[in-house]
């Protein structure tokens, strides 16, 4: 019995470091939906994200070092330190700068240009993030607390203990991480259905012809699509700083993403969703059942094995389009 | 509005009062006037000095073979080309180089030769994206459902729901557009130029590929659709019956080059059109 209570708890986990999954690969499948630019930056984006809000928390001087270095000063911090909320939105902020720093620079230039090129531009730019976050906010690992709790919650220990008999260990950060990723997608879903821009948006993920003859900016479409990106790349930020420390490792949960992307489908919301959460449950649970006969660390592999064989059977992924050609 | 006078380069000048058309409707002043249009294509000059106007509420056409630059001229009055040389003058203003939804944002819709439909969007969510430029309350309220949101998104349902009524498409209002055939995504993609309550409305060869029932069909659309909205209507069509039966004046090119214009009677006459069509030894 308590086998079975404690593989519903290797479960609900997984469940759970699912949904983080599907945060980052959520902020994918909408540039790719608007734009079918595979972002490599994405998950840079969420580790930029993440420096600028313990900056702006910090009260950090941006570019200290480089400062230091050519001024011979000591600067490093301001005397102030900023609220989460308002850090939040400052972050945000900044994203949106970004957003449109990207777009005028980068995306503005390769209009027309084969997918492949669009996808090596995001590769230099996830190497200039990277690089410009180490020179902005400095390369150590730094803690993020913008006031989510964390550690195990008593309350559902006590009670599962109760009811039970057996006490679940679930960690409070990972509850909320599930509630906010919720609501964000809540918001994402009724912001494309029921919004003009969503529609626009919706049009320009369709066919950009069509959209500009019905009066759509594409520069703005596209600015406004990596500026949700980079929100979304921040709550991902957060929850994934929150849980393991901002450091550059956090860029690489991109790579987790990659997976989830293949089973759910490069276009589809709901499959990133569906997507994190299966590849969360199953690492978890073939970790539990099959880990301890192949001696563990399986959960570096299994996540990408599973894709692979959803590749063999549905290319497309679970929610993908299938493309159907005509001849 | 200086230039509402007769364009002295036009073919066959208009009375700068408009005219009475055959079947008795009333024709107003200069809408539209492109003047001395150039465009090239690196070496290639796809339109060669080509000037004429569009008067509020006529159906103009252009006819001309393959290769002729209808499309082109299309394309440079939405804005999709830029021409290297002339003007485009809308409601007695020159328009600067504007790109293609700063055109549609004017008042100028269009549809496409090949189709441009959003194929994962159901008909009548794409003929609501028709009704953007025409939405103005904030996305808060929007997303929200509120308040002008809500007003707004009722008027602008009812006004699609008129034109679906007008083009019969009532029973796919919810397929997706790429279940389709050809012929009905004709008409969809007519329905999302029309949802933007269009003063020019372009059609490039809204008739191409279909059957002679569904070209019947859309003739009656076209006619339709310029009576009861009083849209004034520029289309390129193959076709010359059809063209000839639905226009009130056509510009005839070939080979980029303007080589007729006037009421179809006058165009059917003109020996360089003949020539064109039927097919003579250049030189």
């Amino acid at each position: 019995m308590d086998q079975l209570f404690y593989a519903s708890e290797v479960f609900i986990n997984g469940l759970m470091t699912g949904v983080m999954y599907s945060l980052v690969a959520l902020g994918f499948v909408l540039i790719f939906k608007a734009s079918g630019v595979f972002n490599y930056a994405q998950g840079v984006m969420a580790l930029f994200a993440a420096l600028t809000l313990v900056g702006i928390m910090e009260g950090q001087v941006p570019f200290s070092h480089l400062i230091n270095a050519t001024f011979g000063t000591h600067l490093s911090n301001f005397s102030w330190t900023v609220g989460p909320v308002v850090a939040i939105l400052l972050t945000a902020g900044v994203m949106v700068l970004l957003a449109i720093v990207i777009e005028k620079l980068v995306l503005q230039h390769l209009v027309g240009q084969e997918p492949i090129i669009l996808f090596m531009a995001t590769i230099g730019l996830a190497y200039f993030l990277e690089g410009l976050g180490d020179v902005m906010w400095g390369a150590d690992i730094k803690t993020l607390d913008v006031g989510l709790p964390q550690g195990i919650s008593d309350t559902i220990e006590q009670a599962t203990a109760n009811w039970f008999g057996y006490g679940f260990f679930i960690d409070r950060l990972d509850i909320w991480a599930t509630i906010i990723a919720a609501l964000l997608v809540a918001a994402l879903v009724a912001f494309s259905q029921y919004t003009k821009q969503g529609r626009a948006m919706r049009a320009v993920a369709d066919d950009h012809q069509a959209a500009l003859s019905v009066g759509i900016s594409l520069q703005f479409i596209w600015i406004m699509v990596w500026s949700i990106a980079g929100f979304v790349a921040l709550v991902a930020g957060i929850m994934w700083g929150t849980k393991s420390g901002v450091q550059f490792s956090l860029s690489l949960i991109a790579l987790k993403a990659l997976p989830v992307l293949m089973l759910g489908g490069f276009t589809s919301i709901p499959g990133a969703i569906v997507g994190g959460l299966i590849i969360g449950v199953g690492e978890k649970l073939f970790e539990f059942f099959v880990g301890p006969m192949v001696g563990g660390a399986t959960e570096n592999w299994f996540a990408y094995v599973l894709a692979l064989i959803f590749l063999v059977f549905r290319p497309q992924g679970l929610f993908g389009e299938r493309i159907i050609e005509r001849v | 509005m200086t230039d509402i006078e007769s364009n002295p380069l036009t073919g066959q000048p208009a009375p700068a009062e408009g005219y009475v058309t055959a079947d008795g409707r009333q024709i107003g002043g200069v809408l539209m006037d492109l003047r001395n249009i150039t465009l090239r294509f690196g070496g290639v000059e796809a339109i060669k000095n080509i000037s004429f106007d569009v008067r509020e509420g006529e159906i103009r056409a252009i006819i001309g073979p393959n290769g002729a630059g209808k499309s082109s001229m299309l394309n440079v009055i939405s804005g999709f080309y830029v021409p290297q040389e002339g003007e485009v003058w809308f409601k007695g203003y020159k328009r600067g180089p504007m790109r293609p939804y700063e055109v549609a944002r004017l008042g100028i819709a269009r549809t496409f030769q090949n189709i441009a439909l959003f194929d994962g969007m159901t008909v009548l969510d794409n003929i609501m994206t028709g009704r953007l430029n025409k939405t103005k309350s904030g996305f808060l309220s929007q997303a929200l459902w509120w308040g002008a949101a809500e007003r707004e998104e009722i008027a602008n349902r009812e006004q699609v729901e008129r034109i679906i009524d007008f083009l019969e498409i009532q029973n796919i209002r919810k397929t997706p557009v790429g279940r389709l055939p050809y012929g009905l995504k004709k008409r969809v993609e007519l329905a999302r130029a029309l949802a933007a309550e269009p003063q020019i409305l372009l059609l490039d060869e809204p008739m191409a590929g279909m059957n002679v029932e569904e070209k019947e069909d859309m003739s009656r659309f076209v006619l339709d659709v310029n009576d009861e909205f009083g849209t004034t209507i520029v289309l390129i069509e193959h076709d010359m019956g059809v063209v000839m039966d639905l226009s009130d004046r056509v510009v005839v090119m070939d080979y980029g080059r303007k080589i007729g214009d006037g009421s179809p009677d006058e165009v059917r006459n003109n020996q360089e059109v003949i020539d064109a069509y039927l097919g003579v030894a250049h030189d």
